[in-house]
């Protein structure tokens, strides 16, 4: 048997910021996903920035799944472009699953498979109440392998299972309920204790060689007789973020986690727990390769990279909470199964293609080369990744969106290839001919109940 | 292999247009009746003499039927024709062929949209099942792209193009102030156009055309036939149409200045019908001028001005109703709206009325040849189509 531990990770922060003061009061703000964005693509943006090479496992989990039915990790992996062969599960109901998840592909990792585990959340909350105040949105991945190719090696970890009533949700609820916080923190403080210290067991690590804590809760009393069980110092306790992020549900743990690998030594040793009926806990031992093999962008450049200005009547627009007077437009079609089946790679994985015969690049894919007239003698190529600038664009008054002006962008990419979209993120005041984009996995609009998920280009964050 | 035209081999002997607007009392069926029995009386002749009918239309109808329904055609062949924006038009160019080849004697093309009962603020175009991949950009916006890019390549400053902008929808305006038959019959204050709420890019709600319902209808005939039925027949000197192969969407080389398309279709229509000068032998054109920068633009692609100068010739008053090459006497999109598939059909008939001397207060003193031209798609990926007309042959 193998050990398991983290060969790669990704983080995702949305761009835009709601202060708590346009809530109603309260200082700080959270994160909140864009109106085209949803778990199931900030998960991809997150997993975007890890290097997902031979990963045979997705697990996704989120409280917030785009489709009830249907598997949004089908989409993700269509996203990130993972082999057709790759196995794939979702976990859903708690904000532990995130947690739960990473549990579990230590174990499928232990079992000599490569498991990517994405955990994205929007929370939404009853406007003017805590929950919406004190949630956030984000995303986070992490590949879990074996210990050869580790940042982080996973050296011991313990659960609990507790039923109560705590936070929930029936199906038909919008928003999620929760019982009196103090009964939560006397049920579930000393289960929490408990797979604390049977976690650091397990591990054979002292409470006092912790570099870091990450103690994650759907209410943050339940988890708050740790610190002092353990006898730990305050240093030794993760920032959750709570003042410019917000806790994003499933992905909350390990978006703490992933920003605690961020500035990591080699050698440190992290505990990471969430609770939510029960409680789960991983202890992690971090090794010489994360200086190697650290994503692109930490979370603290993504939270960093924002605007906070967003008014809260639009963020209750994008929840679909407010009601609005709709535009007078028709309503958006639905994307056609067949044609968004065909054209997945394109659609999803946003590859175009490219000439065999004289290289030049196409986005959409074609058939017929325009510049040698070849016919059928292009290759497939992934243009995600590829940096591109603005051509020429538009500020679009009269299509219909979210967060008018629609920005439209003709963007020429780099070694060939124009492609026409939508911006997103972006101040349409700023926007100049020749700006650097990058392109960002998101849902355009739902159509008669149907997620439309493509790209669009972005001002680079 | 060659395009070879049909110059003066086909003619137009009856013409008829209804008003364009908003005709909530009409139906598309009222509005093709009402052109295609003005056009029969137009030609002085009866249903039972025409061979053949072609019926453009967009979306208010489907096959020939929408038309053999309305007007009780009595089992006549009616080909429904679609080509976008330049529905009317190529509804006219295969009827006008189908004369040529000698298949028919007597044929009727029409025209129709019945845009206003969608409900929506603008142009609503219903499209294919897709992947949803496609750009959700709207008409005013896919064409505002010109407007920076011919900033940027012959250094006009924002402001400038404003004013040039502006001085194109306030002559249409002008024109259109003079014709019964338009939606819009107000001359527009420049002031008014510049301050029109945004819609796109630079475009203002005055640099938009409008949208109407509307229908018009031509009787075609043989050249040798025409005097049989009018005094006054017009003569076809070229017919041309370019489809583009989305070039300004896939290749990095497309700029947003120009329409290739146009180009092509029009270096085939000078060909088929021996222009060498546009400049200086077209007296007169009506042109796709769906936004205003959609008319600068093909005021270079025409051959009309210099690259890099036509919005010099705009400004100063070249394409005006009195200037030397009058550009949308009747008043263009810009004053009549839109309806898709009657539009190509309405510009013909302003050449209809100037070649025989019927356009009133806009009538434009003895023409030699005039130009039609009908765009449909938007800059980088469209139709064009040209027709040239004259009243003399050869």
């Amino acid at each position: 048997m193998k050990l398991p531990g983290i060969t790669s990770y990704g983080s995702y922060v949305p761009y835009n910021r709601l202060t708590r003061k346009a809530m109603g009061g309260g200082r700080g703000e959270r994160a909140v996903a864009s109106f085209d964005e949803d778990a199931t693509s900030m998960a991809v943006e997150a997993a975007r920035d890890g290097n997902l090479e031979n990963v045979d496992t997705l697990i996704f989990a989120t409280t917030n799944p785009p489709y009830a039915e249907k598997m949004n990790a089908a989409a993700i992996a269509a996203g990130l472009s993972l082999s057709n062969s790759v196995r794939s599960m979702e976990m859903a109901t708690s904000s532990r699953a995130g947690l739960s998840g990473l549990l579990l592909a230590a174990d499928t990792a232990a079992a000599g498979r490569k498991s990517l585990i994405c955990a994205a959340d929007v929370i939404i909350g009853a406007p003017s109440g805590a929950r919406e105040k004190s949630g956030g949105d984000a995303a986070v991945a992490f590949v879990m392998g074996s210990d050869e190719e580790a940042l982080a090696t996973v050296l011991g970890q313990a659960s609990a299972t507790t039923e109560l009533l705590d936070v929930w949700r029936l199906p038909s609820d919008a928003f999620a309920k929760q019982w009196e916080e103090r009964f939560g923190a006397i049920v579930l403080g000393p289960v929490c204790v408990d797979v604390a210290k049977r976690a650091l067991a397990d591990a054979g690590v002292e409470p006092s060689a912790l570099t870091t804590v990450i103690l994650d809760a759907s209410n943050k009393r339940n988890i708050g007789a740790v610190p002092a069980a353990l006898g730990l110092q305050k240093e030794q306790i993760a920032d959750m973020l709570e003042a410019n992020v917000g806790r994003t549900g499933a992905a909350h743990a390990g978006l703490v986690l992933a920003r605690t690998l961020d500035t990591a030594k080699p050698g440190d040793k992290i505990l990471v727990m969430s609770a939510g009926d029960g409680c789960d806990a991983l202890v992690l031992s971090v090794t010489d390769k994360i200086t190697s093999q650290r994503p692109k962008r930490s979370v603290d450049e993504w939270i960093a990279s924002a605007r906070n200005d967003l008014p809260y009547n639009t963020f209750l627009k994008w929840r679909e909470i407010l009601p609005f007077e709709p535009p007078r437009r028709p309503d958006f079609d639905r994307p056609a199964a067949p044609s968004a089946q065909r054209n997945q790679h394109w659609k999803y994985g946003f590859y175009g293609s490219r000439c065999s015969e004289c290289k030049t690049g196409y986005l959409p894919p074609q058939e017929v080369c325009l510049t040698c007239g070849a016919v059928a003698q292009m290759e497939e190529e992934a243009f995600s990744n590829t940096a591109c600038k603005i051509k020429t664009f538009t500020l679009d008054y009269l299509a219909y969106t979210l967060q008018p002006p629609v920005v439209s962008i003709v963007a020429d990419f780099d070694g060939g290839g124009r492609f026409t979209c939508e911006m997103a993120d972006v101040d349409p005041k700023a926007v100049k001919i020749g700006d650097q984009l990058e392109m960002t996995f998101r849902r355009l609009y739902t159509g008669q109940g149907i997620h439309n998920y493509f790209w669009k280009a972005r001002p680079q964050r | 292999m060659a395009s070879n035209g049909i110059k003066d081999k086909v003619a137009i002997v009856g013409m008829a247009c209804t008003a364009f607007g908003e005709h909530f009392d009409k139906s598309a069926s009222d509005l093709l009746v009402e052109a295609a029995t003005g056009a029969l009386d137009s030609a002085g002749i009866e249903k039972s003499d025409v061979d053949a009918y072609w019926l453009g239309t967009m979306f208010s109808g489907y096959a020939g039927v929408t038309l053999s329904e309305a007007l009780k055609t009595d089992y006549k062949p009616v080909t429904r024709v679609e080509n976008m924006c330049a529905t009317g038009s190529d509804s006219m160019r295969n009827a006008a062929y189908a004369v040529a080849s000698g298949a028919f004697d007597l044929v009727m093309a029409t025209g129709v949209e019945k845009l206003k009962d969608s409900g929506y603020s603008g142009l609503v175009i219903p499209s294919p099942p897709s992947d949803g991949t496609e750009s959700s950009m709207s008409a005013p916006a896919m064409f505002s792209l010109l407007a920076p890019a011919y900033c940027e390549k012959y250094g006009v400053d924002e402001k400038k193009m404003k004013d040039v902008l502006s001085r194109i929808a306030w002559k249409n305006h002008v024109a259109g102030s003079k014709n019964p038959k338009a939606q819009f019959r107000k001359k527009v204050a420049m002031e008014t156009i510049q301050n029109s709420p945004s819609i796109a890019g630079m475009f203002g709600i005055f640099d938009c055309s409008g949208v109407a319902d509307g229908a018009a209808a031509a009787i075609l005939c043989r050249a040798e036939d025409a005097y049989k039925y009018t005094d006054k027949p017009i003569f076809l000197k070229a017919m041309a149409i370019a489809a583009g192969p989305n070039e300004g969407f896939i290749n990095q080389d497309y700029d947003f200045t120009t329409f290739q398309e146009v180009e092509k279709s029009c270096q085939d229509a000078y060909s088929q019908a021996g222009v060498t000068n546009p400049r200086d032998e077209i007296s007169m054109a009506e042109v796709h001028d769906c936004f205003t920068a959609t008319e600068l633009v093909l005021m270079e692609d025409m051959g009309f001005s210099e690259r890099g100068k036509g919005w010099i010739d705009c400004e100063e008053g070249r394409f005006d109703g009195d200037g030397p090459q009058p550009v949308n006497p009747d008043g263009g999109l810009k004053s009549f709206g839109h309806p898709i598939g009657a539009s190509g059909l309405r510009m013909m008939y302003e050449m209809w009325l100037q070649f025989r001397g019927e356009a009133g207060e806009r009538q434009i003193d003895s023409p030699k040849l005039g130009l039609t031209h009908n765009l449909g798609g938007q800059p980088g990926r469209c139709v064009s189509f040209v027709s040239i007309v004259g009243n003399e042959l050869g």
